[in-house]
C-alpha cells in the first residue's frame, strides 16, 4: 500500500466514524489530485460504510400469503423464513458470510463422544420480548416442538438424527444424536429453529414473542409486517424499525422500488433489470448462492436406469444457453454437482458437462439405443421459466437424437403430484449450509426427498462415514468422492445456479452478503443499516 | 301481499337455496382438487409424516362429509369457523375476523369507484344519446371502448407509471390497514379506483346510450317530438324512465364485478381486498375461508340482481300488475 492509499483509508475511516467533515475530506482528496465529483462520491461511500443506528427499513418481498402464520413449523416462503433468522426469532447458531457456524443464542458449543453428543452453553441474560429470561428449558421445548411425534415441521427432516435434547442446568443443553455428525451446529441454523418462550415444555409462538432483534408490532398475513427494535436484543442491530410488505406482482414490486416506497425488493425481474439498474441511488443486489434448478431423473425407471442414458442426456443439454435465456445471465451453469462452488468441500468434478450432441449419441449407442424418446414434466412451479427451460432442453437434445416430449403440468399441485412421482421432471433446491445436510436430504438412499431414487452403495457408505469424520483432510477426500459419484452416476441434472437478484437503495448500508439464502441469508433486517 | 314484497321474499328464498348449492359445489370442488392444506403450506417440506401430523392437528383426517356437516352446522349458527392457518396454536384466526377488514377494503374501493363511475357513465350515456353521431359521441365511444378493451393490469401500470413514478402524485402501493385514516385510505385507493372506473364506464355508458336510442325510435317519442317537447326534455322525462330497467341491470352487473372480480387490480396495487384472500385460500385449500368468500360473492350477485329487478319493477308499473 502506498502512503497515499494509507492516508486515504484513514481518512475514509474517519469519515465513517463521523470524525472528518465532508469539507475536510474533500480538500484532502482534491489536494491529492482527485476530481471533485470523484471525491464527492468517495465521501458518500465512505460515510455509508460505517454502521449506525436509526431509521425504518422498508422491504418489498415477492412472497407472502394470507395463510402465513406465526407458527414456526409452517414457515416456508421468502416472507416468513427470515422471521426466525433476524426478525422476531433468534436461532442457537447463525451462519456468517464465510459460511461458518457461529454461536448466537448459544454462547459456545462442543462435540463429545465422536460428535454423537453436542454440548451447547446458552448465553446468559437473554430475555424474550415479554421480559422472560431465556433458559435451557426454552431451548429444549423449542427443539422438541420440531422433532416431536406430532411435529409437522420441515425441520423434523433436517434433525432426523437427533435423538434427544436435554437441559443440564439453566444454561446447558445436551443433544444426543443417533450417529456422529461433525456438522450438527449447522443444522441448528435452520430458519424454523428460532427460540421461543415455553411453559410446561410447550412453546408459545402465538404472539410472535421471541428473542430476536425486532418486537412484532403488527402482522397482517399476506400484506405487511411491522417490527420495532428490541431494546434488549443481545446481538447488534441498527434499524429502529422494519416494515416488510408482501408484493407478489413483480411489476408492482419494481414500481414500488422505483417510486421510493421501499428500500429493497427481492426477486427483481431480470428481463427488465436494466430499468432498475439505471434508477438513481441503486445498487443491484446480485448474489450467487447455493440455490439451483435441477431436472431429476428416476434412476430406477427405464430408460433412466441405464447410466449411459443418464450421461447421454447430461451431455445433450446446453446449460450455457439455459443460463443465458432463462436467467438472462444472472446465474452460472451447473455441472451435476448440487454443491455450489462457494460451499466448503465443493469440487468441480471432471469432466465438466458441456453441450456435446456427438458424445451423447455415442453414449446412447453404448446403451444399445439409436434414439430415445422421453417425457419431461415441466411447470413454472418448479422454477420461474421452467416450461421454457424444458422446451429449450428439448431443442438441444434433438441434435443428439433424443426426443424430449415436454409435458406441461399444472402449477397448483406440482409438488404433490409430479415431483418425486414422475420419472423426469424439474425441481429447485434452496440453500443448505453443509455438504452433509444437502446430500443427506436429497441424495441419500433413504431420504424422503431423494428425487432421483438413486441408490449408490458406495455413496451412502461415504456419506455416513464423512458425517462423523473429524479429520478435515479425510473428510475433504470423502466428500470429493461423493460429489464425483453424483456427477458421474447420479440422476440429478443440475442445470444452473440462479443468482439472487434484487434492487437495493444506496440509502442502505451493508457488509458482505451471505450466499446461503436470499435477503443476505435472511439476516438483512439485523445486519443492514440506514446510511 | 304487495307484488314487490312478494317478489323480494321469493327471490330471497331462492337465494338461500342458491347459497346452499354454491357451498356444496365449492366444497366438492375443493375436495376434488389434488393436494390439501398441509401439502400446500409445507410445499417441498411436505413429507408423508409431517403432512399426516398437520392433517391431524387441523382435523383434516376425518371424512369429507363430516367436515362439511360440521362446517354448515356452524354457519347456520352464524359461526364461519376458523382458518386452517394457525389452527394448531392457542390463538385461532376466525374466518370472520380474517374477512371483515378485507371485505371492508373491497367495499370501500367498490363504493369509491361506483360513486364516480355510475353517475359519470349515466351522464356520458345520456349526452351520447342526445348528441348521437356527433363528434362528442364518437370520441366518448372510442375512448371508453379503448379503456374497456385494454387489460386492467395494463391500465394500472400506465397510471402507475405516469402518476406515481414520473409524477409522484400518488402512491404505487395501496397497502392500507386498520389504522389507516379515511383520507389516507381514499388517497391510497385513488389509483385503483380510477383504474376500475376506466374499466367499467364503457359498459354502463354504452348500455345507457343504446337503451335510450332504442326508445327514441318508439311512437310515443315521435309524438313527444311532434307536440314540440324539446329533445333534451323528451329524453330525460319520457325516454329515461323507460330505460331504467336495462340500465339498472348493467349497473348491478358492474357493481357485482367491483366486489368479486377485481383481484388483478388488487394484486397490481397491493390492495388488501377480498379477491387476493380468496385466491390464496383456494391455492392453499383453506376450505373455511374459500367457502366464506364464495358465499359472500354469491350473496353479492343475488342481492344486486334482486335490486336491479326491483328497480325494473318499480319503474315499469306494468310489471306491478301482472295479468
Amino acid at each position: 500500500m502506498t502512503e497515499f492509499e494509507m492516508k486515504m483509508n484513514a481518512a475514509k475511516k474517519a469519515v465513517g466514524l463521523g470524525k472528518l467533515s465532508r469539507r475536510d475530506f474533500m480538500s484532502f482528496a482534491i489536494a491529492s489530485g482527485m476530481t471533485i465529483p470523484a471525491a464527492s462520491m468517495l465521501f458518500a461511500s465512505a460515510a455509508r460504510a460505517q454502521p449506525k443506528q436509526g431509521g425504518v427499513f422498508k422491504a418489498g418481498i415477492g412472497h407472502g400469503q394470507t395463510t402465513d402464520s406465526l407458527d414456526p413449523a409452517t414457515w416456508s416462503n421468502g416472507f416468513t423464513f427470515s422471521w426466525g433468522k433476524s426478525v422476531m426469532g433468534a436461532p442457537l447458531v447463525q451462519v456468517n458470510q464465510k459460511n461458518e457456524a457461529v454461536p448466537h443464542v448459544a454462547e459456545s458449543f462442543e462435540p463429545a463422544d465422536g460428535a454423537k453428543k453436542w454440548i451447547f452453553k446458552i448465553r446468559k441474560g437473554i430475555t424474550f420480548h415479554d421480559g422472560k429470561t431465556l433458559t435451557a428449558d426454552d431451548v429444549v421445548a423449542t427443539i422438541n416442538y420440531h422433532i416431536g411425534p406430532d411435529s409437522k415441521s420441515p425441520a423434523k427432516g433436517v434433525l432426523s438424527n437427533l435423538v434427544s435434547a436435554k437441559a443440564d442446568g439453566p444454561d446447558t443443553v445436551i443433544f444426543e444424536l443417533s450417529g456422529g455428525n461433525a456438522d450438527f451446529p449447522f443444522l441448528l441454523t435452520d430458519y424454523h429453529l428460532s427460540m421461543y418462550p415455553s411453559e410446561g415444555g410447550k412453546i408459545m409462538w402465538e404472539k410472535g414473542i421471541g428473542a430476536g432483534p425486532y418486537v412484532l408490532k403488527s402482522f397482517e398475513p399476506g400484506v405487511k409486517l411491522v417490527g420495532e427494535r428490541n431494546p434488549n436484543y443481545f446481538g447488534t442491530t441498527y434499524f429502529d424499525g422494519i416494515e416488510v410488505l408482501s408484493i407478489i406482482d413483480v411489476a408492482a414490486r419494481t414500481n414500488a422500488y422505483l417510486s421510493g416506497e421501499v428500500h429493497y425488493i427481492d426477486r427483481a425481474d431480470v428481463k427488465t433489470i436494466d430499468m432498475v439498474k439505471s434508477a438513481p441511488e441503486t445498487e443491484l443486489y446480485n448474489v450467487s448462492g447455493f440455490a439451483h434448478y435441477t431436472a431429476p431423473m428416476h434412476c430406477d425407471t427405464a430408460p433412466f436406469n441405464d447410466v449411459n442414458v443418464r450421461q447421454a442426456i447430461k451431455w445433450a443439454i446446453n446449460r450455457q444457453d439455459l443460463v443465458d435465456k432463462i436467467l438472462y445471465g444472472y446465474g452460472s451453469t451447473g455441472n451435476d454437482n448440487p454443491l455450489s462452488p462457494s460451499m466448503k468441500y465443493a469440487i468441480n468434478a471432471e469432466p465438466v458437462y458441456a453441450y456435446d450432441p456427438e458424445k451423447a449419441k455415442s453414449l446412447l449407442k453404448k446403451a444399445g439405443l439409436e434414439n430415445l424418446k422421453v417425457d419431461l414434466s415441466a411447470s413454472d412451479a418448479a422454477f420461474p421459466g421452467g416450461v421454457d427451460a424444458a422446451l429449450l432442453m428439448a431443442e438441444h437434445a434433438r441434435a443428439a437424437g433424443i426426443e424430449i416430449n415436454v409435458v406441461r403440468e399444472p402449477n397448483d399441485s406440482y409438488w404433490d403430484n409430479v415431483w418425486l412421482k414422475k420419472p423426469w421432471g424439474l425441481c429447485y433446491w434452496g440453500g443448505r449450509p453443509t455438504a452433509d445436510a444437502f446430500m443427506s436430504i436429497s441424495l441419500a438412499a433413504d431420504a424422503a426427498w431423494n428425487d432421483t431414487r438413486w441408490q449408490n452403495a458406495r455413496f451412502n457408505e461415504l456419506l455416513v462415514a464423512a458425517r462423523a469424520e473429524t479429520d478435515e483432510a479425510k473428510r475433504q477426500a470423502m466428500y470429493a468422492e461423493c460429489q464425483q459419484l453424483v456427477h458421474d452416476d447420479g440422476g440429478q441434472i443440475v442445470l444452473m445456479f440462479n443468482n439472487y437478484v434484487g434492487a437495493l437503495s444506496t440509502k442502505i448500508g451493508h457488509t458482505e452478503f451471505n450466499s446461503d439464502f436470499d435477503h443476505d441469508g435472511g439476516f438483512m433486517y439485523e445486519r443492514w443499516w440506514m446510511a | 301481499m304487495h307484488p314487490v314484497l312478494k317478489t323480494v321474499l321469493q327471490r330471497l328464498g331462492l337465494g338461500l337455496l342458491t347459497l346452499f348449492v354454491v357451498s356444496v359445489v365449492i366444497f366438492a370442488s375443493l375436495e376434488l382438487l389434488p393436494g390439501g392444506f398441509a401439502e400446500a403450506i409445507l410445499g417441498q417440506g411436505a413429507t408423508p409424516e409431517t403432512v399426516a401430523a398437520f392433517n391431524r392437528e387441523i382435523g383434516l383426517d376425518r371424512p369429507a362429509f363430516v367436515r362439511y356437516l360440521e362446517w354448515i352446522g356452524g354457519v347456520l349458527m352464524g359461526d364461519f369457523g376458523y382458518s386452517y392457518a394457525g389452527l394448531g396454536g392457542s390463538i385461532k384466526r376466525s374466518v370472520s375476523e380474517l374477512i371483515a377488514p378485507r371485505l371492508y377494503n373491497t367495499f370501500f374501493l367498490a363504493a369509491m369507484t361506483a360513486i364516480v363511475a355510475v353517475p359519470l357513465s349515466l351522464l356520458l350515456g345520456v349526452l351520447a344519446a342526445l348528441y348521437r353521431n356527433s363528434w362528442y359521441d364518437r370520441i366518448v365511444n372510442s375512448v371508453t371502448l379503448t379503456t374497456i378493451a385494454t387489460p386492467e393490469f395494463f391500465i394500472a401500470y400506465l397510471l402507475m407509471f405516469f402518476f406515481a413514478i414520473k409524477n409522484k402524485w400518488f402512491y404505487t402501493l395501496s397497502t392500507v390497514s386498520g389504522s389507516t385514516d379515511l383520507w389516507e385510505h381514499m388517497y391510497r385507493a385513488a389509483l385503483p379506483a380510477i383504474t376500475l372506473t376506466l374499466v367499467i364506464v364503457a359498459h354502463m355508458m354504452r348500455m345507457t346510450r343504446a337503451a335510450l336510442i332504442n326508445l327514441l325510435a318508439s311512437p310515443y317519442m315521435e309524438m313527444a317530438q311532434l307536440k314540440g317537447v324539446p329533445r333534451r326534455e323528451a329524453i330525460i322525462k319520457h325516454a329515461l324512465p323507460n330505460a331504467w330497467a336495462p340500465i339498472a341491470t348493467v349497473i348491478a352487473f358492474n357493481l357485482a364485478y367491483l366486489v368479486v372480480g377485481v383481484v388483478v387490480v388488487e394484486v397490481v396495487y397491493v390492495y388488501p381486498g377480498i379477491g387476493q384472500l380468496m385466491v390464496d385460500a383456494v391455492s392453499s385449500r383453506d376450505m373455511p375461508v374459500v367457502q366464506a368468500c364464495a358465499l359472500i360473492f354469491a350473496a353479492t350477485y343475488i342481492l344486486l340482481n334482486l335490486s336491479a329487478d326491483i328497480v325494473s319493477i318499480i319503474t315499469n308499473p306494468r310489471l306491478l300488475h301482472p295479468k
